[in-house]
């Protein structure tokens, strides 16, 4: 248990620190955000395995498949949202790479990349974490559907279901 | 004149010299240093700091006066590098911070340096004048301009001597290429072109051209939810200018020909070690992240650090170094610790000395550490007020890991890590070395008999 104790602490960590990065002077940080979302995933695997190992035959928690691509993808569809209605702008007119893809304008969710509302807003906040903004109306909670059936589930629950995808999606 | 390189670390004893910046323990965010480099001689030394201010050094010359010891650096020039900006697009603010500097190697009189922020790279003229003219007809000598009616007589304008006067101003301003934040910076051995990297691209320069770089590296996957590595540092070979490499979050480190394609983004050669499974935590994508990497100055080896070590490879051999230092192995049990206080996210830098017998690197507690290759000798300084008497000789410090402490020794509970060095240089040809802990810099230079 003191290892899922642990995972536990480390992930809650990791989501304040993602969470107060969102304010930080220069704008997010794409190197550090990778990291947090690296130990994010890998402390939430152990907490999860660690609850499981404990538990009875009938496994808790919420699918594993699904969230587990969430919080890389959150983390850095949001960072990297923004940067790509950007250098679209400000591509360079003679850049060798012209012909080529343009990966900027590839997205998989185009008409979610070009809004420039920021998600972070709509999110409901966590309750372990202080509450900085005003919640929104409840009906702009809507995440992008590409989370999956996991992805927009509420906070209600204990942490075996932390909804990773919404927390990260709140920057 | 120079004075040849002793062997080793442990065979110099090595003295404070001199320390810049405010005594104040209340260190104003904009003076933290961000940034230290010698240029290509040694005689100057510039910094950068959070404030976007760039203070360049001047070695004077040495005195018959004072034989035992290399002329002191003073200060030759301060300017503002950058500004804070706004990017209205993203609504995101600029840092001025200065993350690198780098300078090019002098062809004239004047001296030419290369500076960033997180995205915008300038070029730096730093010229003297020492001679002003005088005598003009139409002006007067405050400038204000004559009533030609008075002019009853013509005369010849000379130059006459005045104070040395040290003039910095921005001859190019390469902008607009990088989306994410620019990490490094390196001139090319052609003397040309330069590269300036960010977390996922690599732009090559001509040192002429402000209107265009071409991308020679790009790590950006189509979806960025794939994302799983980004570019940590780059840097040009020192003499071949095909070739460079670059580190990454993940700990390895790729070398790109860039005669092999226009687009570098397969590597000609990869290095990686793979991980000791026995040392896995939570954290150890975050600590296997390498912060800085420098090729030696004979171009046979490169050096990386990541968290907790220095490593040094050789280029010929890509599945693990030939060479691996242990910076402070004592913090691989507190990482937790420093995971909440953020102290696993920095970044320390590292340099070699003049013929790459030994390479430098910054700890905590404002401590630094030396590896002697040749040796396998270690030793660690420390950066620090109550050593700074003028030629007094640094002891070594050591920390104790665990057990019984010696006196002396400094436990690992005691550090503070707050006080932190990351960044250092190495005179290019003596032993010179330049240490930076959060405002001041430490200049240490060895014993001279």
């Amino acid at each position: 248990m003191e290892v899922s104790a642990e995972a536990k602490r480390v992930m809650v960590q990791a989501l304040s620190k993602l969470y107060s990065s969102r304010t930080q002077r220069g704008g997010l940080r794409l190197h550090r955000s990778l990291l947090l979302t690296l130990v994010l995933r890998s402390a939430r695997d152990i907490y999860h395995s660690a609850r499981a190992a404990c538990d009875s035959e009938e496994p808790l928690g919420p699918p594993a498949a699904d969230p587990q691509q969430c919080p890389a993808e959150e983390a850095m569809e949001t960072s990297g949202g923004r940067a790509e209605t950007a250098v679209s702008v400000q591509e360079q007119p003679a850049s060798r790479r012209e012909s080529r893809d343009d990966k900027e304008n590839e997205s998989p969710a185009g008409a979610e990349r070009q809004s420039r509302k920021r998600r972070g807003k709509t999110a409901a906040e966590p309750d372990f974490l202080p509450s900085k903004r005003a919640r929104m109306d409840p009906s702009e909670e809507r995440l992008p559907t590409r989370s999956g059936p996991g992805g927009c589930r509420g906070l209600r629950g204990t942490l075996a279901s932390l909804p990773v995808s919404q927390a990260i999606a709140a920057f | 004149m120079h004075h040849p390189v002793k062997l080793g670390a442990n065979d110099v004893q090595w003295c404070f010299s001199q320390v810049k910046g405010a005594i104040d323990d209340d260190v104003a965010e904009a003076d933290i240093i961000s940034t230290v480099e010698f240029n290509h001689s040694g005689e100057l030394l510039a910094t950068g700091d959070k404030g976007g201010r760039v203070v360049i050094f001047q070695q004077e010359q040495e005195t018959k006066g004072q034989p035992h010891s290399r002329g002191e650096y003073n200060v030759y020039s301060t300017f503002q590098s950058h500004e804070p900006e706004f990017d209205y697009l993203k609504s995101l603010e600029i840092e001025e911070k200065i993350n690198k500097i780098r300078w090019l190697p002098q062809k004239n009189a004047a001296q030419f340096l290369l500076s960033t922020n997180d995205k915008t790279i300038k070029l730096w003229k730093i010229s003297e004048r020492d001679k002003r003219p005088e005598g003009y007809n139409l002006k007067e000598e405050d400038g204000r301009y004559r009533d030609p009616s008075t002019v009853t007589t013509l005369r010849v304008p000379v130059f006459r001597p005045m104070d040395l006067m040290v003039e910095a101003s921005p001859r190019r301003v390469f902008a607009n290429a990088h989306t994410y934040h620019i990490n490094s910076i390196s001139v090319n051995s052609d003397y040309e072109t330069y590269l300036s990297a960010d977390d996922l691209r690599i732009n090559l320069w001509h040192l002429e051209i402000t209107d265009r770089s071409f991308n020679i590296v790009d790590i950006k996957p189509a979806n960025m939810e794939e994302l799983t590595e980004v570019i940590t540092a780059a840097e040009f070979h020192p003499n071949q200018c095909n070739t460079l490499v670059y580190s990454s979050s993940k700990g390895t480190i790729r070398l790109c020909d860039m005669r092999a394609a226009a687009l570098c983004d397969k590597h000609s050669k990869l290095f990686e070690e793979p991980e000791d499974p026995s040392n896995r935590s939570f954290f150890s994508e975050i600590i296997s992240s390498i912060s800085d990497v420098k090729f030696s100055h004979n171009g046979r080896y490169m050096m990386t650090r990541d968290y907790l070590s220095v490593k040094i490879w050789d280029l010929n051999m890509e599945n693990r170094p030939v060479e691996t230092y242990q910076v402070h192995e004592y913090l691989r049990s507190k990482l937790c610790s420093l995971y909440e206080n953020d102290c696993i996210f920095d970044k320390f830098e590292c340099c070699w000395n003049g013929n790459d017998s030994v390479v430098m690197t910054g700890s905590y507690n404002n401590f630094f550490r030396m590896f002697e290759r040749g040796h396998r000798r270690d030793l660690t300084l420390e950066a620090s007020r109550e050593s700074s008497k003028p030629r007094a000789v640094l002891k070594p410090r050591k920390v104790c890991a665990g057990g019984k402490r010696k006196k002396d020794e400094i436990s690992v509970d005691s550090l503070d890590f707050n006080k932190k060095i990351l960044h250092t240089a190495w005179h290019p040809q003596d032993n010179i070395i330049a240490v930076a802990t959060t405002n001041n810099l430490y200049i240490f230079q060895d014993k001279m008999n």
